[in-house]
């Protein structure tokens, strides 16, 4: 009786008509952002041999923010965008992209597509293709391997990546190869090969590290414009720059979240003075 | 009508690609097709006194020698531009060797040393009544082709998924192929797989009705080798000169970035690894009725690493240097072996160390560095090293 009833109610639920059968979702759906917040990160947690680097971990970003990551080194900050863009699993917690999409379900590539894209913390592009070469394969659209055999550069994408170069400021080396370029040209170039695939949220890991000083403030700039279309969460370790863009702060601090607000009220708050802005004040 | 002008279109791309300033390297393509021809016609033409005359021994060896250039192009493809190190694709070659070594065996019929018109010889000295399955169809050309490029191509899907799946790269990766052609080595030498065990396949009589020791047959045989090997250069410079193969640049170079870009790189691994296959199974195909025999030797574990040497000493990342690299190293080797048979793999060894250290882009390498000096006159500003298209000296020469 009772394993019939089961089956009964499994076919009831398949028949429902509300309801979608999960293989017939398409695996690429706009993220669902009805809440206002596009990113849900609960009871993260992440070990390596024992060692926690994430440690029940809740933040949630809204839509639409600019939001600074500050910690210490080894507080979790890259390990964070590891596991938001799939490249390391976690022990345990969930991690949402707006409502509707789960992050744990998918891998690199997917995550990508969804709309989350990602810059390192050590300059990472295409050494041995052009300026205009890298911004080309990071077109936002379709990634297969037999589309990219016929691809054309079409005249709107060349109109984009045109107006990406201007943005990143780069027009001028667009036909000199990427491992040419200085240090901070590749940190813009990497920051521009996320703007040429138009992501929803950008996740921008130490952005002005071995900039001078007057590269740090067009980043500055460059970032504080792409808030409001895209989210941008950055992490960042100049406190200058933060100051400069932030207007929230998230401190990390042993894989957890510390504190949280504004950047005045984060600097008095007195654990964050304890444990990390107390070290260099 | 529209698929019409679709191929109209295709076509003229292909053109166009192929008529693309400095990339091209059509006058390796050139020299090839010219060379060939004329010792073809020396050795059809002219009397065997002539002093022009080309021995049938000289056209079957540069008839071999293509074959392997074909092979180190397959190398090329995967490990210069793609970053994977394959020390198996002599396992590839060899599959579509034995492929094409089986449609040979069925032709001899009664001719054999017992005159069995349904078994080989070898399955007769074993005492076996009949032909195992697996030797079905093999009678007929077009079929033994399809099945000698079926098997090694989905050889190299299922390894290539496999590997490319779980993230296997690097020595690891070079590893296992070394583990999967000794493998099939050793299992290509027992008797019982019925493929003709330690001796292979041999003692070929003809191949679609053309006498295989004919003049004709053997210069027929390298025309068409050097045209597959023209065909499979100019693909392959298609492919890489298209966005995959710029796709497959960036895999080489930051793997983590090109995922995090989105592309499924283990998909661009493994499609390009199965396309390498495949060019290793044809040019297997033509070297097995151009050398008489095929067997297990082939799989050697060796085989593979002198691949990598041709590749390297030609300049890896380049196709037309692989070629170059295979025909030289592979000369060198047919007069240095005339000589002192013993020595060759210290040379070899000596080779691909002096290559390593002196040569890291080997012979195309320094061969792009002469023309940019020869380029880089007074009087020329920096601006001319970049073209049009984008591309910049450097790229066109690496
Ligand atoms: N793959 C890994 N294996 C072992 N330990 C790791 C790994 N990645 C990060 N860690 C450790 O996790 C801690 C957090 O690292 P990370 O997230 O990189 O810190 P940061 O905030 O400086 O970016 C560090 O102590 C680091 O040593
Ligand atoms: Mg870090």
């Amino acid at each position: 009786m009772n394993p019939i009833n089961h089956f009964a109610g499994q076919a009831r639920e398949l028949m429902r008509r509300d309801t979608t059968w999960p293989f017939l979702v398409t695996r690429r759906r706009p993220v669902d952002v009805s809440k206002n917040i596009i990113l849900y990160l609960e009871e993260l947690n992440v070990s390596f041999d024992g060692f926690k680097a994430l440690n029940n971990l809740n933040l949630y970003v809204n839509d639409g923010e600019l939001r600074c990551l500050i910690g210490a080194n080894g507080a979790g900050k890259t390990t964070l965008m590891d596991v938001i863009t799939g490249k390391t699993a976690c022990d345990s917690g969930s991690a949402w992209f707006g409502q509707n999409i789960d992050l744990l379900a998918h891998d690199e590539a997917e995550i990508a597509g969804l709309g989350i894209g990602r810059k390192f913390q050590k300059p990472t592009v295409f050494e041995a293709h052009t300026v205009f070469g890298n911004l080309e394969l990071s077109l936002k659209g379709y990634r297969g391997v037999w589309r990219a055999l016929t691809a054309r550069l079409s005249g709107t994408e060349r109109d984009r990546i045109e107006e990406v170069l201007s943005v990143i400021g780069l027009e001028d080396v667009r036909y000199q190869l990427a491992g040419a370029l200085s240090h901070g040209q590749k940190q813009w170039l990497e920051i521009g090969m996320l703007l040429a695939a138009e992501p929803r949220l950008l996740l921008v890991d130490e952005p002005v590290a071995g900039m001078t000083a007057e590269e740090t403030e067009r980043t500055a700039e460059l970032l504080t414009s792409l808030a409001g279309k895209h989210t941008v969460i950055v992490v960042e370790h100049d406190m200058e720059f933060v100051r400069s863009i932030a207007r929230t702060v998230t401190v990390l601090h042993q894989g957890s979240v510390l504190a949280e607000g504004t950047m005045d009220q984060v600097q008095n708050n007195r654990d964050v003075i304890e444990v990390y802005l107390g070290e260099d004040a | 009508m529209n698929v019409l002008n679709s191929l109209a279109q295709a076509s003229y791309r292909l053109l166009a690609a192929m008529r693309q300033p400095g990339r091209g390297t059509s006058w390796l393509v050139g020299i090839l097709l010219v060379v060939t021809l004329a010792m073809s016609a020396a050795n059809l033409l002219l009397p065997a006194d002539s002093p022009f005359y080309v021995s049938t021994y000289t056209i079957t060896l540069m008839g071999k020698y293509l074959c392997f250039a074909m092979l180190a192009m397959a190398v090329d493809i995967v490990w210069g531009y793609c970053g994977i190190l394959s020390l198996g694709h002599g396992a590839f070659f060899a599959l579509g060797g034995y492929g094409m070594g089986m449609y040979l065996m069925r032709q001899i019929g009664d001719r054999g040393v017992y005159g069995n018109p349904n078994l080989p010889d070898f399955m007769v000295f074993l005492n076996w009544q009949e032909l195992p399955w697996y030797w079905f169809g093999m009678d007929q050309f077009w079929f033994a082709i399809f099945m000698a490029l079926l098997v090694p191509g989905t050889l190299a899907f299922v390894f290539g998924w496999l590997a490319f799946r779980s993230r296997v790269t690097g020595v690891y990766f070079s590893i296992m192929t070394q583990a999967l052609t000794y493998a099939l080595m050793l299992a290509f030498f027992r008797n019982e797989m019925g493929f003709g065990g330690n001796n292979g396949l041999t003692d070929f009589k003809d191949i679609l009705g053309f006498d295989l020791q004919a003049d004709a047959t053997r210069v027929a045989l390298l025309l068409v080798t050097t045209f597959l090997v023209v065909v499979t250069f100019l693909v392959s410079r298609t492919i890489v000169q298209s966005r995959l193969g710029r796709v497959i640049v960036a895999v080489r170079d930051a793997e983590a970035r090109t995922r995090f870009l989105g592309y499924r790189t283990e998909h661009y691994k493994v499609w390009l690894f199965v396309y390498s296959a495949l060019i290793a199974a044809v040019a297997g195909m033509l070297y097995v009725p151009q050398v008489g025999i095929i067997n297990p030797g082939e799989f050697s574990p060796l085989n593979s690493i002198e691949v990598v040497v041709w590749v390297a000493v030609g300049g890896r990342g380049t196709l037309y240097g692989a070629i170059v690299g295979a025909l030289l190293v592979n000369y060198a080797k047919t007069r240095f072996t005339a000589l002192m048979p013993d020595a060759w793999l210290f040379a070899l060894g000596a080779l691909f160390v002096i290559v390593t250290v002196y040569l890291p882009r080997g012979l195309a390498g320094l061969f792009g560095r002469v023309i940019e000096l020869v380029h880089r006159r007074p009087g020329r500003g920096k601006e001319q090293t970049t073209r049009d298209d984008g591309l910049s000296v450097a790229e066109v020469g690496a």
